[in-house]
């Protein structure tokens, strides 16, 4: 990290783990998220999902938190840690805009300048995005460095906050970044899988035999691993994201691909070229289009704690489809790799365990802002023209 | 190979600052740059910085990174950066690389050193990495007899400037504004008061950048500052002739001057 932001890093580090001892602040947190955020998010029995894959499949609906996603916990943590530290602006970057929504939001909420860096490329494939953090008071950036994407929103915002760090606070995104981000996010988004491990328990008198999430930087994933690390019977699955397909070299499956290398103050798995220069990252959404990852994902696939697997933009887009038909739930495209992925795992946990073997999916968040993508993927939205119905099949099987 | 110590310890002597100019390697191609560079050293830089080209340059501003970035798209490697450093050194001043920690670890820390040293470098400077966090850095370093010069900035505290100036070998790089490199119309008023604080954590020389582009900026900062760091400003030359490179080395030529009778004059 820059020497510049040594001093930040340092407070922050300091100010979080004050705040994190103090009952005062951990109550005022759980008070904001459950009266408006909405938690706990609930842990939700997909029946007709769970006969086509004979296993029980729970979906743990972040999707039905204020803004959308899980991204709020996170935020309303980090917007409250601000208000603690007496600064007066926030800045974030995004990539789906859901966090550039969740900033927004806790800036409106909290009373805070914000500022939001958003990829030009991001700006254009999440209009809807950008139009909900203007409606909220924010000023939404396009960055044109680079691939235009994620990682560049980064580099614009980590400048942002060099020459403004006395006054501004970086609300960062995901479990990636310099330290303390990654711990810090990860303390303000575990409420996820301690919910997640609760209701389970308390609804089906079990542990889950595996839980999943896509794994974009990680804060949905390690949000929902948290609680289960020590629970050595629980599989615990992340999900990268495919691309084309990781053969074809466009994706940004990061664990499976990427190597050992150092990007945005944090030593993690990068993809990256024999030079040691980043590889623009593809995926077909957005928030999973980075091509970095949180480092405690680093070490739980080094550790072989955790497996993760890529799912390709198809793979995706077809678990986004079924979802839709079988359960009446759009799924945010993030969510549906997780989807994807965690289905097949299903199938086979229910060949081995039989129907009462079960999986627990983070649902991280709901599909409205992705209507764009799907009109275009699926050939929607023409009432009388040629467009048949998107015809929904399991992986696995064929279409 | 030049000695960067030695280049201060001149400009001391003649009771003034030191230049010293950057420009990434590569840009506007690997020959435009050594020529640029050559141009630099001939009109007046008592140090060389030669950027390495990197995707995400979190420290720079706009117009390094559109520099940068054009070197990538026309194809430069690490291994290309090493050539320019040699043709630079050649010209017997000292040759230092600028560059972002993740393009030297993947070339390997021991394998860098060493072809660097090989090529007559001097040394590096590193904008993401600070001594506590460069321990294989200072390592090689120190092995290959190489300079380590590491960042302050105003917002550093009096323990970290205490440590990086224990720490660096060469000079100390006071980043004299929070914020990223780029010209700018005023030098900063964070500068000298950083300045002090460094000279009172031992005699290591300082140099200051990020900001200067003119004789006159130079020769405000050369009134408290061992050295006077310019970049943005050679890169804007060339940019604004990117069809004619007498132009471009002309334009060069003449900043480079203004910026030397600044030193002088401070
Ligand atoms: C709904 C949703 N899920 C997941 C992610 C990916 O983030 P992370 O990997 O940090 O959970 C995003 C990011 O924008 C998102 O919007």
């Amino acid at each position: 990290m820059p020497e510049a932001l040594v001093k930040a890093l340092d407070e922050l580090t300091v100010a979080w783990q004050d705040a994190m001892a103090d009952e005062a602040f951990v109550s005022e947190f759980e008070r904001v998220l459950r009266d408006y955020a909405g938690t706990p998010s609930r842990l939700y029995h997909a029946e007709r999902l769970s006969r086509q894959v004979g296993a029980r499949v729970l979906l743990k609906r972040e999707d039905l938190n204020h803004t959308g996603a899980h991204k709020i916990r996170n935020v309303m943590g980090q917007a409250l840690l601000t208000k603690r530290m007496g600064k007066t602006r926030v800045i974030a970057e995004t990539g789906a805009g859901q966090h550039g929504v969740a900033s927004a939001t806790a800036a409106a909420w909290f009373d805070l300048d914000c500022t939001v860096y958003m990829g030009a490329v991001d700006t254009r494939r999440q209009a809807l995005n950008v139009a909900r953090m203007q409606l909220l008071g924010a000023k939404v950036v396009p960055v044109e460095s680079g691939s235009a994407t994620l990682k560049d929103a980064i580099n614009e915002a980590l400048r942002d906050w060099v020459a403004s760090v006395d006054h501004t606070a970086y609300l960062f995104g995901t479990a990636a970044g310099p330290h303390p981000f990654p711990s810090m996010v990860r303390d303000f988004c575990r409420g996820i899988g301690d919910e997640a491990r609760e209701q389970c328990l308390e609804q089906y008198g079990v542990l889950p035999d595996a839980v999943a999430a896509c794994v974009g930087g990680g804060s949905n994933a390690i949000g929902l691993f948290t609680a289960f690390l020590e629970d050595e019977g629980v599989e615990i699955h992340g999900f990268e994201p495919g691309g084309d397909g990781v053969e074809t070299g466009r994706h940004a499956a990061t664990i499976h691909a990427g190597e050992a290398g150092v990007l945005h103050g944090a030593r993690t798995y990068v993809l990256q070229d024999e030079d040691g220069q980043t590889v623009e990252s593809h995926s077909i959404s957005a928030g999973l289009d980075y091509p970095g990852v949180g480092p405690q994902h680093s070490w739980l696939a080094a550790m072989g704690r955790a497996t993760y697997t890529p799912v390709t933009d198809r793979q995706a887009m077809d678990a986004m489809a079924l979802l839709s038909r079988t359960e009446g739930i759009i799924p945010a495209i993030e969510s549906a790799h997780a989807v994807a992925g965690a289905l097949d795992v299903a199938r086979r946990l229910g060949e081995e365990k039989g129907p009462d073997a079960t999986v627990i999916i983070n649902l991280s968040g709901r599909g409205d802002k992705d209507m764009g993508t799907a009109i275009e993927w699926f050939g929607l939205g023409d009432a009388e023209g040629e467009a048949e119905p998107v015809v929904a099949t399991a992986p696995g099987e064929e279409a | 190979m030049a000695s960067t110590t030695t280049a201060f310890e001149k400009a001391r002597a003649e009771d003034r600052a030191a230049l010293v100019g950057y420009l990434p390697a590569g840009f506007p191609s690997v020959d435009g740059s050594i020529a640029a560079l050559r141009t630099m050293v001939e009109a007046g830089c008592d140090v060389i910085e030669i950027g390495l080209p990197y995707s995400d340059p979190v420290m720079d501003g706009p117009t390094i990174q559109a520099a940068a970035q054009q070197a990538l798209e026309r194809g430069i490697r690490t291994r290309d950066v090493i050539d320019v450093v040699q043709a630079v050194a050649e010209t017997g001043v000292p040759t230092l690389v600028m560059t972002y920690w993740n393009p030297v670890e993947r070339y390997g820390v021991e394998r860098w050193a060493t072809d660097l040293a090989a090529a007559g470098g001097a040394g590096l400077i590193t904008p993401d990495i600070t001594p506590d966090h460069g321990g294989a850095w200072s390592a090689a370093a120190d092995a290959h007899d190489l300079d380590k010069v590491f960042l302050v900035a105003p917002s550093s505290t009096d323990e970290r400037i205490a440590m990086t100036s224990a720490a660096s070998r060469g000079f100390v790089y006071a980043a004299a504004v929070m914020g990223v490199t780029g010209a700018r119309e005023a030098t900063s008023d964070l500068a000298g008061p950083l300045v002090a604080r460094v000279r009172a954590s031992g005699d290591i020389p300082v140099a200051v950048g990020i900001g200067v582009s003119t004789g006159d900026q130079a020769a405000e900062v050369a009134g408290f500052a061992d050295g006077v760091i310019v970049g943005s400003a050679f890169v804007r030359a060339l940019l604004d002739h990117p069809d004619d490179e007498a132009a471009g080395l002309a334009a060069l030529r003449t900043l480079t001057e203004d910026l030397a009778g600044g030193v002088r004059r401070g």
